[in-house]
């Protein structure tokens, strides 16, 4: 695996990965491991970095919902005009293309369902090519990104053995 | 609390006078001292586990699950279910390159460490010798003096890697020779033996006509290249019996299924005393090993890559605090001298889990010639490796610097 890659693959599941530890598991500079990062940045391969947060530990009710979108598509570009379009909007999390029924699933949060159903009603329903929305509020997360949200495991193993 | 007493004397009887003598004259397990004493404390950082971080891959545990839910919790055949010997011949075949027959030549057990005990009393007479290199797993002297036989222990060093040199060996050969126990990749020093390695030892093997137990449990665990078997060298095929198991490569230490391969005579003679004290390995540990053999190597690449890292990481942090230690190129240990530290093994080791709370084990409980040496296991999470390497650290500054006062005084 070429170096870009192993680096990728540690910091998928760890960003937290200092650039100096990164050097000594691949055997490289820590130099050569900044500026592959860099370049990375650069390339927009690395898109940025965010924390998965267990809101609800905290008592914080927001909510998220998936939305399932049917729309036209478009000459020329096919579904990326209106994905973009509806990317845009900030209180959007992720949008991509689906196989099967519908179209676009579409994540978006919220501080409340009115603020959700007030997204869907003002924004994303009346944009030109949207053909119709449904609607799946989540209710309770169990794994987001390979994270599991419930107690870790402790170590069990005995503390000395041969 | 009721006390047995003789019936006539109404004294508490003495119990140690009806046990056999040679059970009396086998020491407990080094590490059992070491163990009750970190079990006390609370907050311990632990690298003196010997047994993988990770939990058996889900598939495994619930291909288990299922067959338990089918109702397979009978017998199996003494030598163990003909599908897991067939798996297990189809991998020794790629993974060493040498052919066993599932029908004889290969004998599922719980763990190898019931394969070294059975190969030992299928083989020696009393008073016949087996040489054991040290340091080593702790288990294989023991099991020989079980046996009546007498264990030799074949001193490897640090400077040469661990690895066992054929003129060293030479010098522990006597007439009554008749095992010879390889432990590699080894369990504390993570050595390996390559290929030239071993063919340097063949014909001394040979001139003295010894049986070879190899112990490759940590086979799969090897960080520069494949794993070679002393099996698959010209003329040792038939004089080696070949153990592994499931334990260390798919994170399966509790399900305790392992397996002997070697010689049809041989392995009828281990699966005598196997029917007579064990019956047969737990049906649902080897149906667990089947799944682990079809469909486990992803993950277990996975998990060798993980200590990989992980081994890289402890290395640089040893020798980044001042302890010397060779680059350990199998299992999941690092072996460093703690010369510097002016103690011995146990003493060092005992001090660094109270002064700061970490658990690592005496080289000396490998064999006398591990002490001075600390046997570090890295499946252990980053951060807690980062964490325990921070805190040997303070504890070296500390104790270096007093002993170059003493040294003053």
């Amino acid at each position: 695996m070429e170096l870009t890659k192993k680096i990728l693959h540690l910091m998928e599941h760890d960003a937290k990965l200092s650039p100096k530890s990164i050097a000594v598991m691949l055997d490289e500079d820590e130099a050569t491991i900044v500026a592959a990062i860099a370049r990375l940045e650069a390339q927009r391969v690395i898109l940025g970095y965010s924390t998965i947060i267990n809101w609800e530990a905290l008592g914080e009710n927001g909510i998220t919902a998936m939305i399932d979108v049917k729309v036209t598509p478009e000459r020329e570009v096919g579904f990326s005009s209106i994905a973009e379009r509806i990317g845009r909007y900030p209180e959007v999390q992720s949008v991509s293309l689906m196989s099967g029924t519908y179209d676009l699933s579409v994540v978006v949060s919220g501080k409340s369902m009115q603020d959700i159903s007030g997204f869907i009603s003002h924004k994303l329903s009346t944009l030109d090519r949207v053909q119709s929305t449904t609607t799946h509020f989540i209710l309770k997360r169990y794994k987001q990104v390979g994270f599991s949200f419930e107690e870790p495991h402790e170590d069990k193993r005995l503390v000395v053995s041969p | 609390m009721s006390v047995i007493r003789g019936r006539i004397s109404g004294q508490p009887m003495d119990m140690n006078r009806y046990l056999s003598k040679v059970v009396q004259s086998i020491p407990p397990s080094g590490i059992r001292k070491f163990f009750d004493l970190v079990a006390q404390n609370e907050g311990v950082i632990s690298l003196g586990v010997g047994e993988p971080d990770f939990a058996t891959p889900w598939h495994v545990t619930e291909q288990a699950c299922y067959s338990l839910e089918q109702g397979e919790t009978m017998y199996t055949s003494n030598q163990g279910l003909p599908e897991l010997r067939e798996e297990i011949a189809l991998y020794q075949k790629r993974h060493i390159g040498v052919e066993y027959s599932p029908a004889n030549q290969i004998l599922v057990t719980i763990g190898v460490s019931e394969a070294v005990d059975l190969a030992i009393r299928a083989l020696v007479e009393p008073g016949d010798e087996v040489l054991v290199p040290e340091p080593s797993y702790v288990s294989y002297s023991p099991e020989a003096t079980l046996a009546y036989a007498n264990p030799v222990p074949v001193p490897t060093y640090d400077a040469d890697q661990y690895r066992l040199r054929p003129d060293v060996l030479e010098k522990c050969i006597s007439p009554r020779s008749k095992i010879l126990v390889l432990p590699y990749p080894c369990n504390p020093t993570g050595g390996i033996m390559d290929r030239e390695d071993l063919q340097a030892l063949v014909d001394l093997i040979i001139k003295n006509d010894l049986i070879v137990l190899s112990d490759e449990i940590y086979s799969e665990l090897t960080y520069y290249g494949q794993h070679v078997s002393i099996a698959s060298l010209p003329g040792m095929r038939d004089r080696t019996i070949v153990m592994n198991g499931f334990s260390k490569s798919f994170a399966m230490t509790g399900w305790r299924v392992g397996y002997a391969c070697g010689h049809p005579d041989l392995i009828a003679a281990m699966n005598k005393i196997h029917q007579y004290t064990i019956m047969c390995a737990p049906i649902m540990g080897q149906k667990a090993a089947i799944e682990a053999l079809r469909h486990g190597e992803e993950e277990m690449h996975r998990m060798v890559d993980s200590y990989n890292y992980r081994r890289k990481i402890i290395l640089s942090g040893l020798t980044s605090i001042g302890l010397e230690c060779f680059e350990p190129r199998g299992a999941f240990y690092c072996f460093p001298s703690i010369a510097i530290s002016g103690m011995n093994s146990e003493e060092f080791c005992e001090k660094l889990l109270l002064e700061e709370n970490v658990a690592v084990v005496p080289g000396n409980a490998f064999g006398s010639n591990g002490d001075g040496f600390i046997r570090c296991c890295y499946a252990a999470s980053i951060a807690n490796i980062e964490q325990a390497i921070e805190r040997m650290g303070r504890f070296l500054n500390r104790h270096t610097y007093e002993e170059s006062l003493n040294l003053e005084a």
